[in-house]
């Protein structure tokens, strides 16, 4: 006798309603009383209610029943969205997969006859387009899992790799992990200065700081390189927190795709231009479009956590975090960029990083949406909501930069 | 083909960290590096609740034997969903399935189809296959379970003289019975295959208590390799009247009962109450932990020494996607109980609803 596994639709009642307790009798009242008390409950280290050991500054003036009340309402803005999440957000990542792709082959198809100084300028905005695009609406937030629900194994945070040197393994773990959990926690989110620049004055003055604003310009035009190096964890390495075996395994991984990466831009497009004789001229173009493309990621990421306004925060701070304090510090932490949708698009909505860093993993497109109710409920809460345009928040960071490079004035 | 593949490599170098397929996929859906797909390219009405699919597979599909099913993937809202169907159409042309509107997945399928649609699909697998020497067959189909008989009779009986086939096919009604046209036609024009509708709304279930019933639609029953599918009772009675006629029938063996095949759509591991836990087995790890409906899988794993992957412990930065073999799991912070084979779940937000298998 064969018995095979065929499921022609028996498990379309796949869904069981989690409040209707399959029991019956006395024992019905307890589920669903469990269930009621189960379904609010978040699960992880963070509490309800409580407070940590110092509420920052910004919102000291909250009690532990506000920022509990602060926290169920960011939660349903949240429930709201997931419950409308569908087809129409599906639609949205595969158009933009496929605007991406567009711009990335006629980008360099454009390149391969860019002896033609149109076709050079022309492949070189596509291919810049197409990269950032890349980086940033797809990259970043496919994998950061916001299109995991699909189950799309083609748009999938386990599966999607990026046009950008880091692996997207080691990425993950420093930015989804530790930076988005440990968010502007001096000594804990080493994104407060990529442990190159001095970014907040809690951390320590030493000379090497009076460089501050060289590093930083020179780090714009190779940001790729620089997120690659930080991602090995090197500082965690020499303190003993990362084994000799993580580090060559990363080391490796780092080798394999910058080879990829150098091939395909500096090495395979330039010799298929050979053939038009415009050689030289496609590896200046892709040459230029990575630092375009560098320059405004390292702009727009500079402008999420580093200007006037945003708030960092000690250990204490965490120590018995509840959830609405979690969202609080996401909250004030972090700045918007105002703007067009193109702006919005072109920075894959970090233009929204506020909402971005509550909502990690809901779909980008949606932010624009929850951004006016995230922005009364700060209002409602007299809590900061730091937001102006690009050119704004690109000088205020640098203001910063420029500041901290000097020691901190004696009292 | 050793040339392609070689193109591919050299043309990958433009294109990594995608893969060509990802750019051709701009001007042909069917190409995936990941995934294989098909076009939906007919969708024929059956009964009132019922459609078949035709499709044309991509790269990486092999040819279906009759009888064979096929996992078959389907968007909803934009998520993917998988189920099994078997495969109706003959062996040797492009597949299709039948498929009968009995939920939300096979509803979307039957009504909300057409042309031009992209399918995901698993290759066919499957034994409930036709025997390898000829032999007498008679085939017992209830319902939705006629697809797979029907691509055996259309693989055989017209291209087969030599072949000996009887059909009883059980439908509510005659306009519930899928393909009763084409079954008609088939018996008028081959002696070789016979067909009996039997309608339940008029003469009740098909008694398989006693072989009376049988005996009256096929005589010679007992000489025939049996192949039966259809729901789960339907199956049930077939199984224990094959047993029952084995055991009477034991001395004397000329007039035991052959074979019979049966092809059962199982349920996948039954859900629990939502909120009662269950066995967590970690199939690679080979361990087994009974598990509450409070805690996460991940501390579950932890607890059992299993090498769980983990990150943010609070469900923001997915590190600890394990995918769930089989069962249901519970979202710790919607209450919203979900689960399908080969999804990625967050272990730190998901606890057990039911019996869980996890691929860990």
């Amino acid at each position: 006798m064969t018995i095979v596994s065929n499921t022609p639709d028996l498990s379309d009642a796949d869904t069981p309603d989690a409040n209707t307790p399959a029991v019956g009798g006395s024992a019905v009242d307890v589920a669903a009383a469990k269930v009621r008390t189960a379904a609010k409950k978040r699960p992880g280290a963070l509490a309800e209610s409580g407070s940590p050991l110092v509420r920052p500054p910004a919102a000291a003036h909250l009690s532990d029943e506000q920022v509990a009340e602060l926290g169920r309402e960011l939660d349903a803005i949240k429930d709201d969205i997931l419950a409308k999440r569908g087809s129409s957000d599906a639609a949205y990542i595969r158009r933009m997969i496929k605007i991406q792709r567009g711009l990335e082959i006629s980008g360099r198809a454009a390149l391969l006859v860019s002896k033609n100084k149109t076709a050079w300028v022309a492949g070189t905005s596509l291919l810049s387009l197409a990269k950032i695009l890349e980086n940033m609406e797809l990259g970043h937030n496919i994998l950061h899992g916001q299109w995991d629900w699909m189950r799309d194994p083609d748009i999938h945070s386990t599966t999607w790799e990026w046009d950008f040197v880091t692996p997207a393994r080691s990425w993950q773990h420093t930015h989804n992990d530790l930076h988005h959990r440990w968010t502007n926690v001096i000594g804990k989110d080493n994104d407060v200065g990529y442990n190159l620049l001095r970014m907040d004055p809690q951390q320590k003055w030493t000379p090497f700081n009076l460089g501050n604003p060289v590093y930083n310009a020179l780090l714009a035009p190779v940001f790729e390189w620089g997120i690659a190096i930080y991602d090995l964890e090197l500082q965690d390495f020499k303190e003993g927190r990362k084994s000799k075996e993580a580090l060559v395994r990363d080391l490796k991984a780092l080798g394999r795709k910058a080879l990829k990466q150098f091939t395909k831009d500096y090495a395979a497009t330039p010799a298929v231009a050979m053939l038009t004789g415009s050689g030289k001229q496609a590896l200046y173009g892709t040459l230029t479009a990575n630092a375009v493309r560098n320059v405004w990621a390292h702009a727009v990421i500079f402008c999420g956590h580093f200007p006037e306004g945003t708030d960092t925060f000690t250990e204490e701070m965490v120590e018995g975090e509840t959830r609405g304090d979690w969202y609080v510090r996401q909250m004030i932490g972090s700045a918007n960029i105002s703007g067009s949708k193109f702006m919005h698009l072109m920075t894959g909505n970090l233009s929204h990083q506020i909402e971005h860093h509550l909502f990690p993993d809901l779909p980008s497109n949606r932010y624009g949406e929850v951004a006016p109710k995230v922005q009364e409920i700060c209002r409602r809460y007299g809590l900061p909501y730091t937001t102006g345009p690009l050119l704004k928040q690109v000088g205020s960071t640098w203001a910063k930069i420029f500041k901290l490079a000097l020691p901190p004035k004696k009292a | 083909m050793i040339r392609l593949r070689k193109l591919a490599r050299a043309a990958s170098l433009l294109t990594t960290p995608l893969a060509p397929e990802d750019i051709l996929s701009l001007f042909n859906p069917v190409f995936s590096a990941r995934q294989l797909r098909g076009v939906v390219t007919r969708v024929v009405p059956e009964t009132a609740d019922s459609a078949t699919i035709f499709f044309h597979p991509g790269r990486g599909w092999q040819a279906h034997l009759a009888g064979q099913w096929a996992r078959i993937g389907v968007e909803l809202d934009g998520v993917r969903h998988w189920r099994s169907y078997s495969l109706s159409a003959p062996a040797g042309q492009d597949p299709a399935i039948t498929v009968t509107d009995m939920g939300a997945v096979s509803g979307a399928l039957v009504r909300g189809t057409k042309p031009g649609d992209i399918l995901f699909l698993a290759p066919p697998q499957g034994d409930f296959v036709l025997p390898e020497h000829p032999r007498p067959l008679l085939m017992l189909t209830a319902g939705s379970g006629i697809t797979p008989v029907m691509s055996m009779i259309r693989t055989l009986v017209p291209h087969r003289p030599d072949s000996d086939v009887v059909l009883i096919h059980t439908a509510r009604t005659a306009a519930d019975a899928i393909f009763r046209e084409e079954l008609a036609e088939l018996a008028d024009q081959f002696p070789n295959f016979r067909v009996t509708h039997w309608f339940t709304g008029d003469r009740g279930r098909l008694d398989f208590t006693s072989a009376a019933d049988l005996d009256r639609l096929c005589p010679d029953w007992r000489q025939r390799a049996a192949y039966a599918c259809g729901p789960e009772d339907f199956l049930n009675d077939t199984e224990a009247l094959w047993e029952a006629e084995a055991e009477d029938a034991a001395p004397a063996a000329a007039v035991r009962p052959g074979t019979l095949t049966i092809e059962r759509f199982t349920t996948s591991l039954a859900a629990g109450a939502g909120h009662d836990g269950g066995l967590v087995t970690f199939e690679a790890s080979d361990r087994e932990v009974e598990a509450d409906g409070d805690t996460p899988l991940l501390d579950v794993g932890e607890d059992a020494g299993v090498l769980m992957p983990s990150g943010c412990r609070m469900g923001i930065c997915h590190s600890c996607l394990i995918p769930l073999r089989a069962g249901h799991v519970r979202d710790l912070r919607t209450g919203e109980v979900h689960g399908e084979p080969g999804q990625l779940i967050q272990t730190c937000v998901s606890a057990a609803a039911g019996p869980v298998n996890l691929d860990l």
